[in-house]
C-alpha cells in the first residue's frame, strides 16, 4: 500500500515504546487490525474494563443522589426549582472545563474520585427530572384509591408509585448511561484510565489512528450495549406498559 | 331487609357483614373560604342499607362521602360506623374496613387484575391461599371469568369489565361498608344499565351498607332504599324512600329535582308482578311482556301499540294476563 501523501515516507509512531511491529502499522493504513489484536489484552481490555466501572460507579451514585432528591422535591413542591437549577448549571458546564475546574480542589486531584465527581454531576439532572415526571404523572385516580383502600404513604410510594414511575425512570437511565460512557472518555485527562486513554494516546501521535478508532469503536458499542439491556430490563419490569401502548 | 346483620361471613378475622352508619350534624368548610360545603348534615343509614345522595354540582354529595373515610377532614360533628366515631379510628385501618369505588375506577395499571383485587387483603396480611381463593370467588360474583380476565392489564379490559373489576376490588376484604361515587358515571348507557342491574343482584346476596352519590335523579331512584337529596351549599334537602320523595316532595326544590315526570318515575319502581293483571279476555294482544317489566315500561309499550292491550307471559312462559292502558291509569289515581 502507498503511504499518506503528506507522509515524507514510512512513518514509524511510537507508543508504549517499542519498535513498530506490523506491516499494517508500518504502512500507516487507517486502521490496523493485527495491532488491534496483539494490544487487545494489554491495552483495549484493560480500558474497557476500567471504562464499565467509571460509568457503573457514576451512574449508580447519580441514580442514588437524584432519586432521592426527586422523592424529596415530590413531598415538598418548592425544592424542585432549586434542584433543577443547580443541577441545570453542573449540566451545563462543558465537560473539558468541569474536570479542569475540579481539579485543584483538596482531596480531588488526578484522581478517580475526581473523574467521578465530575461524571455524577452530569447524570444528575437527567435522572432527578425524569423520576421526578413519572412520580408526578401517576394518575390522581389511582393515587386516590390507593388512599381510600387503606395505604399508607409509604405504601403507595413503593406498591404504586415508584412501579409506575418505572418507564421514565429507567428512561432516564438510559440516556445518562449513554452520556456517562460519552464523558467518560474526557475523563482520561484527569484520571489516565478508561477508553480515553487510548483515544488520547492516538490524538497525540500524529500518524497511527488505529486506538482512537479502536477504543471509539468500543466506547459505541458499549453505549448500544448498555442501552440494549437497560431496554431489556425495562420490558422485564413493566411487562403492564406494553400491554397499554397498544 | 333492613335488619341489622352482624353475621361472619368470612371466618373470625372479618369484618360484621354490614354497619349501620351516622353522620351526625356533619359540617365541612375548606380553607379559603368558598362557603361551607357541607352544613350540618344528619342521616342515619341502616345496616345493609342503599343510601344514595344525590344532587346537583356544589351540593356536596363527594364531600360527604369522602367524610366517612376519612380521605377529607371533618370541620364540625361526627360520624358512627357501628356505633363507633370513625374519628377514634387510625385513617387507613379504617379505609380498609370501607369498600371504596370512583367513578375513575383507579385500578393500578401495573398489576394484573387478580393482583388488583387482593389489595385489600394483602394489606391486612391474609394468607396467600385464602387470597386467591376470594379473588376467585369475587370475579365470580362480578360476573368476569377469573382464569381469563384474572391475569389480565386494566389496559386490556372495556369499561365495563373494569367496572366491575373496581367493584370487586372494593368488595375483597367483605368490608361492612360501602362507598360508591358515581361508580357508573362514566358508562355508556346500555352498559350502565346493566352494571346498575348487576349491583342489585350482587347487593341481594352480599347485603352491605352502601352510601351511593350519583347527580343522576334516575340512577338514585334505581338503587336506593333511601335517597339524601343534598342542594347547593351541601344542605339536606330531604331524606326519604324513593316512593315517599315521588309522591311527596317536601319542598319546591326536591318537587324539582325529581322531575316534572315523578309519576312516572314511580311506574318505574314496580313491575308488572306486582299488580293485579286482568284475566285474558279472548282478544288479541298487541304484544308481549315479562311479569319482570317495570309498569312504565309497560305503559310505554302499550302507548306504542296504540294503546291496545298487552299480554303478560309469567315465569314459567305460561300467559300471566292482559295489561291495559286504563288498567295502569288506575294506578296513577
Amino acid at each position: 500500500m502507498t503511504p499518506l501523501a503528506s507522509a515524507p515516507g514510512p512513518v514509524i509512531p511510537n507508543f508504549g515504546g517499542g519498535p513498530s511491529s506490523f506491516a499494517c502499522e508500518r504502512a500507516n493504513r487507517l486502521f490496523c487490525s493485527d495491532w488491534v489484536s496483539a494490544n487487545w489484552s494489554t491495552v483495549l481490555w484493560p480500558a474497557l474494563r476500567q471504562h464499565i466501572v467509571l460509568t457503573l460507579i457514576a451512574v449508580a451514585i447519580g441514580f442514588a443522589i437524584s432519586t432521592a432528591l426527586a422523592l424529596l422535591a415530590y413531598r415538598r413542591r418548592w425544592l424542585e426549582r432549586p434542584v433543577l437549577v443547580v443541577t441545570s448549571v453542573l449540566y451545563t458546564i462543558p465537560s473539558l472545563a468541569l474536570f479542569e475546574l475540579l481539579e485543584p480542589l483538596p482531596g480531588l486531584g488526578l484522581s478517580r474520585t475526581t473523574a467521578e465527581v465530575a461524571l455524577v454531576s452530569y447524570t444528575l439532572l437527567i435522572l432527578f427530572r425524569n423520576t421526578l415526571t413519572g412520580l408526578r404523572e401517576v394518575p390522581d385516580e389511582v393515587r386516590d384509591a390507593a388512599a381510600g383502600m387503606g395505604m399508607g404513604p409509604v405504601q403507595t410510594l413503593v406498591r404504586v408509585e415508584l412501579p409506575l414511575a418505572l418507564p421514565a425512570i429507567i428512561a432516564g437511565l438510559r440516556i445518562a448511561t449513554v452520556t456517562v460512557i460519552s464523558l467518560a472518555t474526557v475523563a482520561a485527562l484527569i484520571d489516565n484510565e478508561g477508553l480515553g486513554v487510548p483515544i488520547l494516546t492516538a490524538i497525540s501521535n500524529e500518524v497511527f489512528k488505529t486506538e482512537l478508532i479502536a477504543a471509539g469503536a468500543l466506547a459505541v458499542a458499549l453505549a448500544l450495549a448498555a442501552d440494549g439491556l437497560l431496554v431489556i430490563a425495562q420490558r422485564l419490569l413493566t411487562p403492564w406498559a406494553r400491554v397499554a401502548a397498544r | 331487609m333492613n335488619t341489622t346483620n352482624t353475621a361472619q361471613s368470612e371466618g373470625p378475622e372479618s369484618f360484621p357483614q354490614a354497619a349501620t352508619l351516622e353522620l351526625r350534624h356533619v359540617s365541612k368548610e375548606y380553607p379559603g373560604g368558598r362557603g361551607p360545603a357541607i352544613v350540618d348534615l344528619s342521616l342515619s343509614v341502616g345496616a345493609g342499607e342503599v343510601c344514595v345522595l344525590v344532587g346537583p354540582s356544589g351540593s356536596g354529595k363527594t364531600t360527604a362521602l369522602r367524610l366517612i373515610n376519612r380521605m377529607i377532614p371533618l370541620t364540625a360533628g361526627d360520624i358512627l360506623l357501628g356505633g363507633r366515631s370513625v374519628l377514634d379510628r387510625e385513617p387507613t385501618e379504617l379505609r380498609r374496613e370501607i369498600g371504596y369505588v370512583i367513578q375513575q375506577i383507579g385500578l393500578f395499571p401495573h398489576q394484573t387484575v387478580a393482583e388488583n383485587v387482593a389489595t385489600v387483603p394483602r394489606l391486612l396480611g391474609w394468607e396467600k391461599p385464602r387470597i386467591t381463593a376470594r379473588v376467585d370467588e369475587l370475579l365470580h360474583l362480578t360476573g368476569l371469568d377469573p382464569d381469563e380476565i384474572g391475569p389480565r392489564y386494566p389496559a386490556q379490559l372495556s369499561g365495563g369489565q373494569r367496572q366491575r373489576v373496581g367493584v370487586a376490588r372494593a368488595l375483597a376484604a367483605d368490608p361492612p361498608l360501602m362507598l360508591m361515587d358515581e361508580p357508573f358515571g362514566a358508562i355508556d348507557p346500555i352498559t350502565r344499565g346493566h352494571l346498575q342491574d348487576e349491583f342489585l343482584r350482587l347487593q341481594e346476596s352480599v347485603r352491605k351498607t352502601v352510601v351511593f352519590v350519583t347527580h343522576d335523579i334516575d340512577e338514585a331512584i334505581k338503587m336506593g332504599d333511601r335517597i339524601a337529596i343534598l342542594r347547593e351549599g351541601g344542605r339536606l334537602a330531604q331524606y326519604d324512600t324513593p316512593e315517599k320523595l315521588l309522591t311527596e316532595p317536601a319542598d319546591d326544590f326536591v318537587a324539582e329535582f325529581v322531575g316534572a315526570d315523578r309519576a312516572l318515575k314511580r311506574l318505574g319502581l314496580a313491575t308488572l308482578r306486582d299488580i293485579e293483571l286482568l284475566v285474558p279476555n279472548g282478544a288479541v294482544p298487541a304484544g308481549r311482556v315479562t311479569r319482570g317489566t317495570t309498569v312504565r315500561d309497560a305503559l310505554s309499550q302499550l302507548l306504542a301499540q296504540g294503546g291496545r292491550p298487552l299480554e303478560v307471559i309469567g315465569e314459567q312462559g305460561e300467559v300471566a294476563g292482559i295489561v291495559t292502558l286504563e288498567l295502569l291509569g288506575g294506578l296513577l289515581g
